[in-house]
């Protein structure tokens, strides 16, 4: 331990930089000029959320869902996984840098079908990733490093928030295209495809399979028909962000139909998947990151490549919700199971929509709330202005987004009142 | 015509590949020494008895669920874990200026940090600032930094491939007279002596020093716990403020990358850490691996005296923790494997003795 009786290496921290002219004494930081960084938009809500006292006081902020109580909700089929999982007594060591196995098969059957010809191929890779955010930001940095194209990464109008920030410290360039209406609070049709046929060729456009984020606006089938032709015409990449499959209709294929549709077509999509709410596996950060490729030897190259993205931010992903989702879906009574809890929660949703649209027409509100029950998944885009959010908070406490963004799922039959009442008073 | 058809075939990295042409060797006596994961005398992975005991608690509790921890982790699980490394009578952790970022393992650590360097150290964004790393030094820490977007990665010398030890003059010649931060990987804390003081002590030296500092630590080691992901990033600041303004961008970090960590490995070292029973038993855990692997090195080098095996290797007890230098080149491994057709170096493939090509040999092997 010779190093720690040196008193060389202390001396140099009194040194001035040459580089910089930089000053760095004990009396002064190496942090100095770090400034202060804005709170999340969004998991800022909950924080916020969490310090008021007001007994009614309700957190429509984040997308994890709620029971009828309020209550976070552990699903049954997730129980029981884990109980089998705790009797295999199963060792520890580090999965593999693309994650288990057993569970990255299951995520891409699930979404592209159990009859996919991609899947019989083998012309794909799914690697497990830290749920739809480490899924999207493997997708991201793939892009950047791969990509041929032009940076351009073209999301809907409006998006999630933490798109746009993932994309651009992967090195991509952010651009939007029209997709929500605020005039009729449902999908710009129009608009959409008048941007989309402006898109220079082999830019990247970002679509949300289903029950879209913030806004809860999702194109009809008809209409996907459309988009999926003029992207083709135009040569874009498509990359589906699918973080609510299940959770939209409360049925796993029809809210899969788009992105199967679009393979069908020949799209060689990029796919990012979560189970932190279709599985209420929000903690254990279950996802994954699909690439469909042209044929079995091009998905080796983009695995082994993939591969190399990954070791350097977190060598191998973490087991425990990996193996609890392979579980469920591979053990055909929990999988039945889970398909009827995910049934149940998308539905008290649709009921809660259902009843916050009959409960501010009780309230006397003359203003249209039709969007309210035709929004899909667990948001609403409340068409709340900014400063009616704020009074929302303040006066009501009730918590969410600037942009007028509720969380159904945090609307049980005990607080509708309550909401319908707070939004008709700021409204009206 | 594919957006992928000019994407070139990458290699594999080197120590998966190694476990994975194991897993495919089918002699009876194979042996791999290669990925730093500790086994029992019987060969076997080890999943702490302490870890069991916790986790059978964690399922019992019908109190716990799958919500998201926050962006920097479970405070619990980010306060015991820098008090693990900078010790019970921290003054800087007295002082409110330590602060932890819970972390997908050491690696995850060292990304942040990273990260977090490259957008705020010496400048804004400044990619050009040199990283020194120890040479050799675990090569994943080249590509953590080079993917973080740093330029300029430089070695210092370290290892004395005459001598097999510390280069200490190589070192301070090329670390004197420089304004340096310094980030401490801390992989292996207990698993090195068997004392968890004894293993921090240079970390505690350079923050009672007055340094500001990072350290990433990883508790797959230590606590068993490789495939759960589990580490933090200790921040030690000047104070408080800069304390608190390092973590605000560091969660603007945590959010694109993986959004908020992943709950059950830290559940598991918080509870752990956080119960005096269970830290004490932990402990135990942590020196009967220690033990076992120092036991190894005593054992190793009596064998190869007693065999009368050219050369010194002394250095097989000098050195400390999981990992052996063996001082074994390329050519000695070929001039082993024609010779015993039972064992081989990496790239041979009638051989059945794992080990990789730069003569790193992992030590949790049967004695």
């Amino acid at each position: 331990m010779a190093l720690l009786k040196s008193n060389k290496v202390i001396y140099c921290l009194g040194n001035i930089s040459p580089a910089l002219g930089v000053l760095s004494t004990r009396n002064s930081s190496w942090w100095g000029g770090v400034q202060m960084g804005p709170p999340d938009p969004i998991l800022g809500v909950s924080e916020a959320f969490k310090k008021d006292t007001n007994p009614k006081k309700m957190n429509l902020g984040v997308g994890a869902y709620r029971d009828d109580m309020g209550k976070p909700f552990v699903l049954s089929c997730v129980r029981k996984a884990e109980a089998i999982i705790t009797t295999k007594q199963m060792d520890k060591e580090y999965l593999g840098i693309g994650g288990l196995g057993e569970f990255s098969k299951s995520c891409a059957e699930l979404a592209l079908g159990a009859g996919s010809e991609v899947m019989k191929s083998g012309r794909y890779i799914t690697v497990q990733t830290i749920s739809g955010t480490g899924s999207l930001r493997i997708g991201a940095n793939f892009l950047s490093r791969f990509h041929g194209g032009p940076r351009d990464v073209y999301l809907p109008k409006p998006s999630w928030g933490n798109h746009t920030p993932i994309f651009r410290d992967a090195g991509m360039e952010l651009k939007a295209y029209k997709y929500y209406d605020p005039s009729t609070c449902g999908f710009d049709f129009k608009g959409a495809l008048d941007d989309i046929s402006k898109m220079p060729e082999q830019s990247v456009i970002m679509l949300h399979a289903c029950a879209h984020n913030p806004t809860g606006v999702d194109p009809k089938q008809e209409q996907w028909k459309e988009i999926s032709d003029i992207v083709k015409k135009k040569n874009l990449l498509v990359f589906f962000d699918m973080a609510y499959q299940g959770f939209a209709s409360g049925d796993i294929d029809r809210d899969a139909w788009a992105v199967r549709y679009f393979i069908e077509q020949g799209h060689n999509i990029l796919l990012s998947q979560s189970f932190a709410k279709n599985m209420g596996l929000y903690g254990e950060r279950v996802g994954g990151f699909t690439v469909v490729c042209n044929d079995a030897e091009e998905a080796k190259r983009v695995e082994s490549q993939l591969k190399i993205l990954i070791r350097p931010i977190y060598s191998n992903p973490p087991m425990n919700g990996a193996r609890i989702a392979a579980t469920i879906l591979n053990t055909p009574d929990l999988r039945s199971l889970w398909l009827e809890e995910v049934h149940g929660m998308a539905n008290r949703i649709i009921k809660m929509r259902e009843q916050l649209a009959d409960g501010l027409k009780k309230e006397g509100s003359s203003r249209n709330w039709q969007h309210v029950i035709d929004q899909i998944g667990m948001f609403c885009f409340t068409g709340l202005k900014p400063e009616q959010v704020e009074r929302l908070t303040k006066e009501f406490s009730v918590y969410m987004t600037k942009d007028g963004r509720i969380s159904m799922a945090g609307v049980t039959s005990g607080n509708v009142g309550y909401l319908a009442h707070g939004i008709h008073a700021v409204t009206k | 015509m594919s957006i992928f058809s000019e994407v070139p075939q990458a290699p594999p990295v080197a120590v998966f590949k190694l476990s994975a042409d194991f897993r495919e060797d089918g002699h009876p006596q194979k042996v791999n020494l290669g990925v730093g994961a500790y086994r029992t005398d019987e060969c076997q992975p080890w999943v702490l008895p302490v870890v069991k005991k916790v986790e059978r608690l964690i399922v019992e509790d019908g109190s716990l669920n799958h919500e998201y921890l926050p962006i920097l982790g479970l405070p619990e699980f980010r306060s015991a874990s820098s008090k693990v490394a900078l010790g019970d009578e921290s003054t800087a952790i007295k002082e409110n200026r330590v602060g932890g970022v819970q972390a997908l393992g050491g690696t995850g650590a060292l990304r942040i940090g990273a990260e977090f360097l490259r957008r705020w150290y010496n400048g804004v964004n400044n990619t050009a600032t040199p990283i020194y790393v120890s040479a050799p030094t675990w090569e994943n820490h080249n590509s953590v930094f080079a993917d973080a977007g740093f330029k300029d990665i430089r070695p210092y010398h370290y290892w004395d491939a005459a001598n097999r030890g510390l280069d200490l003059a190589g070192l301070l010649d090329d670390l004197e007279r420089r304004s340096l931060f310094v980030f401490f990987d801390s992989a292996y804390q207990g698993f090195a002596s068997g004392d968890l003081d004894k293993d921090a002590w240079a970390i505690r030296y350079f923050v009672s020093e007055g340094f500001e500092l990072f350290v990433a630590q990883s508790f797959s080691k230590n606590f068993g716990l490789y495939n759960e992901r589990v580490g933090n990033l200790t921040v030690v600041a000047r104070d408080g403020e800069n304390l608190s303004r390092t973590l605000s961008q560091m969660e603007k970090i945590v959010r694109t990358t993986w959004s908020n960590p992943p709950s059950q490995g830290a559940r598991i070292v918080s509870k752990t850490l956080n119960c005096p029973e269970l830290f004490a038993e932990w402990k135990g855990n942590v020196k009967t691996m220690a033990d076992r692997v120092l036991l190894m090195r005593d054992q190793l080098k009596a064998k190869l005296q007693a065999q009368g095996t050219p050369g010194t290797w002394d250095h097989i007890t000098q050195q400390i923790g999981m990992f052996s230098f063996t001082g074994l080149n390329r050519e000695c491994g070929d001039k082993f494997s024609h010779t015993h057709t039972h064992t081989h170096l990496h790239t041979h493939t009638h051989t059945h003795t794992h080990m990789l090509a730069s003569g790193l040999l992992g030590l949790s092997f049967k004695g």
